[in-house]
């Protein structure tokens, strides 16, 4: 507590923003920007590795392809930047794919579908948030229990089987693009630079943050910590609700078995971005970087010819990098 | 002092000179109602079969700034989240600016002008300085559902409420973690003095400070005294509350068991009522 005896005598107060200098001698600077730089490097190796890597259709494939990712991490970090974690990311996703093909399946309009998949999303969100808040069971068991209650539902409310949609609008939004910028990229874009607006720059984003950060302190300080946590499930859940859609769209079928890779997948992408699993610290384009990241990895090593099986492996080895220089830089 | 003695003063006609009331016994300096800031009288407070506080009656005068000591477990914790409006009491009465009041939260407390230091200190460390002295209090233009921060006016307010208060850090930007103890701590007092509060109550604000920290916030203490807010201090270290208060109180298993106007006690004496070798009862 004593370590700074002579800073206390220092300068009085400065309005100035830290010096780029500070900010480089600042561990936290280089935290979060980890996913960015690695990826830079991996665009670079890719590139000169495999001249097909940097092809224009490569790269919106890449992008394509990570928007999906990029969505439910962006719905994962709210929740572990609360202190908590959301296992049932990928089985909302799954289940709320379900409840849109069934509306479709039952006579419904694609509209009214891809609004139930979001309020499904919502609706498990919900009962996260109400058990982490209220029920004040540790967010590990209580996401655990909806991720298997949501991918039972999803079983039961497609009997198991997969519905095939048939729809202009998915098949649009699925391969359409606004320019260059295919649609999913420009969705995935949205919810990236929302997300990072609420968090940083509205009173909800400050009190999560400090939610996370310190919850006794924040309480004393009058913050409502409970409700605050009920609204990173609500928007993990809901994100999960917007990915569904995407997802059914790309597939072009309501799919009842769950993919858990996604899960795995948007912690990774978080703890790439330099979030702390503790909660507290972290950005919005860190995770984002993260899962854009991981879908390169993924990619390059496909194109360089490395067998599938050895991908998982890879994509474990870059997150516990992650974390082991997270720890040795704070 | 009895309690009905100090009732009989209380509903005494109020004099236009605030000096002490005569006839009150020696030491104790029995004020007229018009000096007092916070008056707890008769208080107590039960959990369960235990009894944390029992009658206790004592006051804070407007200006001053009046210590409470007492060992472990005496009490001094119990009874000011009893005035800060994190418990309430089981009976008794607490009069603030001359008027009865009932706190059923911190926040009413604070909206009646009583803000709390806590030990811990209630700030976040990942949060800048400017966010944490508007933590729950921010600045925000309303878009819809939206509240969006008004950075630039929270940023500038930040850098005058650091600046009245003489509170010297490297920037407003820079991030708690990043700053000594003591000027954590002179942060969360200048974000207590910061908000229209007339009563600011610190519990042991350098207990966990170095030499030179320590004589930065007493300063700081005295600083905001000068500049008219009455201060209610928790503290064990006998030296800090001869330098700083005005009046003492000192407080045994529970009940208040002395008061004193500074100039007239001395440590030794503090001490002599603090282990029940002396006291007034």
């Amino acid at each position: 507590m004593e370590q700074s005896n002579t800073s206390v005598t220092a300068l009085p107060v400065q309005a100035e923003r830290l010096s780029w200098r500070e900010r480089l001698s600042d561990p936290e600077f280089w935290i979060n920007w980890t996913a960015v730089i690695a990826l830079a490097v991996l665009i670079i190796i890719f590139g000169i590795a495999s001249p097909a890597f940097l092809s224009f259709g490569n790269i919106r494939a890449v992008l394509v392809a990570a928007a999906l990712l990029v969505i439910l991490t962006v719905g994962q970090t709210f929740v572990i930047l609360t202190g908590g974690i959301d296992l049932s990311l990928a089985s909302t996703m799954t289940w709320a794919g379900v409840v849109l093909g069934q509306v479709v399946a039952h006579g419904g309009p694609i509209g009214l579908a891809c609004l139930s998949a979001i309020v499904a999303g919502l609706l498990v969100g919900l009962i996260n948030g109400l058990l982490v808040a209220w029920g004040r069971i540790p967010d590990f068991i209580a996401t655990l229990g909806t991720l298997s209650a949501a991918s039972g539902a999803a079983l039961i409310f497609s009997n198991g089987e997969p519905v095939t949609l048939v729809s202009t609008f998915l098949l649009q939004l699925a391969t359409g693009s606004l320019g260059p910028l295919p649609y999913f990229v420009l969705i995935a874009l949205l919810v990236v630079l929302l997300g990072h607006f609420l968090l940083f720059y509205t009173r909800f984003g400050t009190h999560l943050l400090a939610t996370g950060g310190d919850a006794e302190a924040a309480r004393a300080m009058g913050i409502r910590t409970a409700g605050i946590k009920l609204a990173a499930y609500l928007l993990a859940g809901g994100l999960a609700g917007l990915a569904a859609i995407l997802f059914t769209a790309r597939i072009g079928a309501a799919e009842p078995a769950v993919d858990t890779s996604y899960l795995l997948n948007s912690v990774a992408a978080v703890v790439l971005g330099g979030v702390s699993l503790f909660g507290g610290r972290g950005t919005i384009a860190g995770p984002a970087a993260g899962a854009l990241l991981l879908t390169v990895l993924v990619n390059g090593l496909t194109l360089l010819g490395l067998s599938q099986f050895y991908q998982p492996v890879v994509v474990g080895l870059a997150v516990v990098l992650a974390a082991l220089l997270v720890r040795y830089w704070r | 002092m009895s309690p009905t003695e100090f009732e009989r003063v209380f509903s005494a006609p109020q004099t236009p000179e605030s000096s002490p009331t005569p006839g009150a016994p020696p030491g104790s300096g029995v004020p007229g109602p018009a000096e007092v800031l916070l008056l707890v009288e008769r208080v107590s407070k039960h959990f369960g079969a235990i009894v944390a506080l029992h009658e206790v009656t004592l006051w804070a005068r407007r200006g001053e700034i009046t210590a409470i000591v007492g060992d472990n477990g005496a009490g001094k914790s119990t009874l000011i989240k009893c005035i800060s409006g994190l418990h309430s009491p089981s009976s008794g009465r607490l009069f603030f600016e001359g008027k009865e009041v009932h706190f059923a939260s911190p926040q009413e407390a604070r909206q009646a002008g009583i803000e709390t230091v806590y030990q811990n200190l209630a700030m976040i460390e990942d949060l800048t300085v400017w966010q944490n002295l508007f933590l729950n209090r921010e600045r925000v233009k309303r878009l819809g559902p939206l509240a969006i921060l008004d950075r630039r006016t929270m940023r500038r307010e930040a850098l005058r409420m650091l600046r009245q208060f003489e509170v010297h850090l490297p920037s407003i930007h820079a991030r708690l973690r990043q700053l000594s103890g003591g000027q954590r701590q002179a942060i969360a007092i200048a974000r207590a003095a910061s908000w229209g509060s007339r009563l600011l109550i610190m519990d042991e604000p350098t207990a966990a400070l170095g030499v030179r920290e320590t004589r930065r916030v007493e300063e700081l203490i005295l600083r905001l005294r000068d500049q008219g807010l009455a201060i209610l201090l928790i503290s064990h270290n006998f030296e800090q509350v001869l330098r700083l208060s005005q009046q003492v109180w000192v407080m045994r298993s529970g009940r208040v068991v002395g008061g004193r106007r500074t100039n007239e006690t001395t440590s030794d004496e503090l001490v002599a009522m603090i282990t029940g070798v002396k006291s007034d009862e």
